[in-house]
C-alpha cells in the first residue's frame, strides 16, 4: 500500500505529539458506512429529493391551506360553446352561428394563477394541494408495505434458514407458489373483491397494501434465508450455542443483525417499487378512489379524457413528476447504501 | 442431470396446483357477476327472464353454489377439464380460452420480442462503458439516465410519449394496431404496422433498459477486478482485447441466464402499455375479461402466466449449468 492511500477506518491524525494509538481514533462500522454514503453525490441528491417530498407532503398543507383536499372551487365558471348550422334556402347557403353561454357551479380546469398555483382539475379541485395530500398517501402506504414485508420476510426467512429440514421445505415451497402468482392480475382481482366489501374509500388502499405484503414477502424471506444459511456455520454461532442462548435470541440477536446490510438495501429499493405499484393501481382506478387524491389517481383522468391529455398538462404532469422524484430518490439512496455497505468497495 | 430435471418438473406441478387453487378461490370471491350483467342486458332489451332461467343459467356456467364446498367442486371441475387439456370456454368472448389466448398472443409476443432485442442491444454496451469508466462523468451520466428510466411509471411515460410524438407532432398514430381509414397491403401495410407499434416499443425499451444495464455494469465490474484480467493486462494485451475478449465473455454468463427469466414477460403482454395504446394484445384482453368477471379466461390467462414463470425459473437454472461449467446441478 502506497503512502498516500487513504485508510478508510482511521480518522486523520490531529496531534503529532501524542503516541499513535492515543491519537488515532477508530471509527465504528456504522460511522464508516454513513461517511461513505455521504461521499457519494447521488445518495445526497436522493436524500434531498425524498426529504423534500416529505416536507412538501406533510408540512405543505399546514403552510398552504387555502384549499382542502376535497374542497371544490365553487366560484363558478362561464363556458361558451359555439355551434354552426348550415342550411340552404332560396338557392343560397346560410350559416347560422349560435353561441351558448353556460354558467357552471365549479371552476374546473382553471389555468395556473395566484389563486390556484397549478390550476384546478376537471372536477374543480386545487391540483397543488392535492399533490401534497396524494404524496402523504403514497409515502405512508409504501412505508407501511415495506415495513410489513420486511417483518414477515425476516421472520419466515429466519425460521426457514435456522431450522432447515422440513420447516425450511414447507416455507420455501410456499414462497415458490407465491412468487409464481402473477402480480398485477392478482391485485386487480383483490381490488374488485375489496370494492364489494364496502370499505371506506380512505382505507381500501391500506388493505390493498396488506395484500401486497402477502404476495411480496417471499423475496425478502429468500434473501434472509440465504444469508442465515451461510452465517450459521460461523464460529460465533458455535459460541452462542455453547453459551446456551435461546433459539429466538440466536436468531434475532445474532443472525438477523448480520443480515441487516442486505435488508436495508432491499428495503430502500422496494420503497420505490411500492410507490410505483400504488401509482399503477390508482391509475387503473383500483387504488385510492375519488374524491381522495393519490398521484396515480390524478393521472387516471387522461386515460379517458383526450382534452385533458392534450391541452391541460398542468392537471396530470405534476403528479407524474412527483412519482418519478420519489422513486428516483429511493433508488439513489438504495444504490448509495449498497455501495456504502459493501465491504469490498473502497473509495 | 435428467434426474434433476424430472425432480424439478414434478415439483413444478405441485407449485402450479397451489397457484391455481389460490387464483380460483380469489376469482370466485370476485363480486363481478358475469351472469347478472348478462341478465341485466337482456332485461334492458325489454324481455324478462324468469327465476328458473336465471337459476339454470348459473348452473350451466357452474356458478350455482357459492359456498366453500361449491367453490371446491368448481375448482375440481376446472382441474378435471384441464387434465383433458380443456381450459373451458370464455364467457365474454364465447370461444375456447386456449384459442383466445393463442390468437392474441402474437401481437404481445412481437412487441415484447422486438423490445427485448433493442433492450439488450442498448443496455449491454452502456453497461460496459459505465463499468470500464467507473466513477467517471460518463458512468454517472449513464447511471442517472437509466435510473430515471427505471423510475418512470409506465402509464405516465407512455401517455407522455403518445401526447408528444403522436398527438402534438403527429409523427405516429396514437393508438391501435392498424389504420382503419385506409386499406393498404404489402410493404405499405408493414410500414403502417411498424408506425403503430413504434411508441409502445419505445416506452417498454426505455423503461426496461435500466435493470439490464445495471446488471451488466455490476457483473462487468466484478470480472474486471479478477486476477486473469490483471494477468491479461500484464502480458501487454491491448485494453480493447482485454475488455472485449476476456472480460465481456465472462459477463455474458448471467446475461444469458437472465434470458430464460424473460420467458413470462415475452408472452404475457404488457397490461398497462396495451391499455395506454389500445393495442389488441393479450394483456388488454385479460384486463377486459377481469372487469367482466370472465372466470374461465382469467383462470386460463393467470395459469398460463404461472406456467411460464415456473418454466422460466427452471430454464434459467438449467442454462446456468450449461453456460457456466463450474456450476453443478444436483
Amino acid at each position: 500500500m502506497s503512502e498516500n492511500t487513504k485508510i478508510d477506518n482511521v480518522e486523520e491524525v490531529v496531534d503529532t505529539e501524542l503516541p499513535l494509538d492515543k491519537n488515532v481514533r477508530l471509527m465504528s462500522p456504522t460511522r464508516m458506512v454513513v461517511r461513505r454514503f455521504f461521499r457519494s453525490k447521488l445518495s445526497i441528491i436522493g436524500l434531498i429529493m425524498v426529504v423534500g417530498l416529505f416536507i412538501f407532503s406533510f408540512l405543505g398543507p399546514l403552510v398552504y391551506n387555502e384549499w382542502g383536499e376535497i374542497e371544490l372551487d365553487e366560484s363558478g365558471k362561464t363556458k361558451y360553446s359555439v355551434s354552426e348550422t348550415t342550411y340552404t334556402a332560396d338557392g343560397q347557403s346560410y350559416t347560422l352561428k349560435q353561441t351558448t353561454e353556460t354558467s357552471l357551479k365549479d371552476n374546473f380546469l382553471a389555468p395556473p394563477s395566484s389563486e390556484h398555483i397549478l390550476g384546478t382539475d376537471n372536477e374543480g379541485y386545487d391540483i397543488f394541494v392535492r399533490l401534497m395530500y396524494g404524496g402523504r398517501i403514497s409515502l405512508i402506504v409504501s412505508f407501511i408495505a415495506v415495513f410489513l414485508i420486511t417483518v414477515l420476510g425476516v421472520i419466515m426467512g429466519g425460521i426457514a434458514g435456522f431450522f432447515g429440514g422440513i420447516v425450511d421445505n414447507i416455507i420455501m415451497r410456499l414462497c415458490d407458489v407465491l412468487i409464481c402468482l402473477p402480480g398485477i392480475p392478482i391485485l386487480l382481482i383483490i381490488s374488485t373483491i375489496l370494492d364489494a366489501s364496502e370499505i371506506d374509500a380512505k382505507y381500501r388502499i391500506y388493505l390493498l397494501m396488506i395484500y401486497l405484503t402477502f404476495i411480496s414477502w417471499p423475496g425478502t424471506a429468500r434473501l434472509v434465508r440465504g444469508q442465515i444459511l451461510s452465517l450459521r456455520e460461523h464460529e460465533y454461532m458455535v459460541a452462542a450455542e455453547a453459551m446456551g442462548y435461546s433459539t429466538s435470541r440466536k436468531i434475532f440477536k445474532h443472525l438477523v443483525p448480520n443480515v441487516m446490510p442486505q435488508l436495508i438495501v432491499s428495503m430502500s429499493l422496494s420503497l420505490g417499487s411500492m410507490i410505483l405499484y400504488e401509482a399503477t393501481l390508482s391509475y387503473l382506478n383500483l387504488g385510492v378512489k375519488a374524491p381522495y387524491a393519490a398521484w396515480g389517481t390524478m393521472i387516471n383522468i387522461i386515460s379517458t379524457n383526450q382534452d385533458v391529455l392534450q391541452n391541460h398538462l398542468n392537471v396530470w404532469v405534476p403528479a407524474g413528476v412527483c412519482i418519478v422524484i420519489a422513486v428516483l430518490g429511493f433508488n439513489f439512496i438504495g444504490d448509495g447504501l449498497r455501495d456504502a455497505l459493501d465491504p469490498k468497495a473502497r473509495r | 442431470m435428467l434426474k434433476y430435471i424430472i425432480k424439478r418438473l414434478i415439483m413444478s406441478v405441485f407449485i402450479l396446483l397451489g397457484v391455481s387453487m389460490i387464483i380460483y378461490f380469489l376469482i370466485r370471491l370476485m363480486p363481478v357477476d358475469f351472469i347478472q350483467s348478462k341478465i341485466d342486458a337482456i332485461n334492458q332489451g325489454g324481455a324478462t327472464v324468469s327465476e328458473e332461467t336465471v337459476k339454470a343459467m348459473y348452473e350451466i356456467y357452474g356458478l350455482g353454489d357459492n359456498s366453500f364446498l361449491g367453490i371446491l367442486k368448481g375448482y375440481f371441475g376446472w382441474l378435471g377439464a384441464l387434465a383433458r387439456f380443456d381450459l373451458g370456454t370464455s364467457f365474454k368472448y364465447g370461444l375456447p380460452v386456449a384459442q383466445v389466448i393463442y390468437e392474441h398472443m402474437g401481437v404481445s409476443f412481437l412487441i415484447a420480442l422486438i423490445a427485448t432485442i433493442f433492450e439488450f442491444m442498448i443496455a449491454i454496451p452502456l453497461g460496459i462503458t459505465a463499468a470500464t469508466h467507473q466513477y467517471s462523468f460518463r458512468d454517472y451520466l449513464v447511471t442517472v439516465l437509466v435510473m430515471i428510466g427505471i423510475s418512470l411509471p409506465s402509464f405516465f411515460f407512455g401517455q407522455m410519449l403518445k401526447n408528444i410524438l403522436a398527438l402534438k407532432l403527429g409523427w405516429f398514430p396514437p393508438s391501435g394496431l392498424v389504420d382503419a381509414t385506409v386499406t393498404v397491403s404489402g410493404f405499405a401495410f408493414l410500414l403502417d404496422y411498424v408506425r403503430h407499434i413504434f411508441i409502445p416499443i419505445l416506452t417498454i425499451v426505455i423503461l426496461s433498459i435500466g435493470a439490464r444495464m445495471r446488471m451488466t455494469r455490476t457483473n462487468m465490474l466484478e470480472v474486471m477486478n479478477s486476477d486473469y484480467i490483471r494477468t491479461a493486462r500484464a502480458k501487454g494485451l491491448e485494453e480493447k482485447v482485454v475488455i472485449n475478449k476476456h472480460a465481456f465473455r465472462n459477463t455474458l454468463i448471467p446475461l444469458v441466464t437472465s434470458l430464460a427469466g424473460l420467458l413470462p414477460s415475452l408472452f404475457s403482454g404488457a397490461i398497462i402499455t396495451e391499455q395506454v395504446f389500445d393495442l389488441d394484445g393479450i394483456g388488454k384482453f385479460a384486463l377486459d375479461a377481469m372487469n367482466a368477471g370472465d372466470i374461465p379466461f382469467i383462470m386460463g390467462y393467470n395459469m398460463f402466466l404461472a406456467l411460464l414463470s415456473v418454466l422460466g425459473v427452471l430454464l434459467a437454472d438449467l442454462m446456468y449449468g450449461i453456460v457456466d461449467p463450474r456450476v453443478k446441478l444436483e
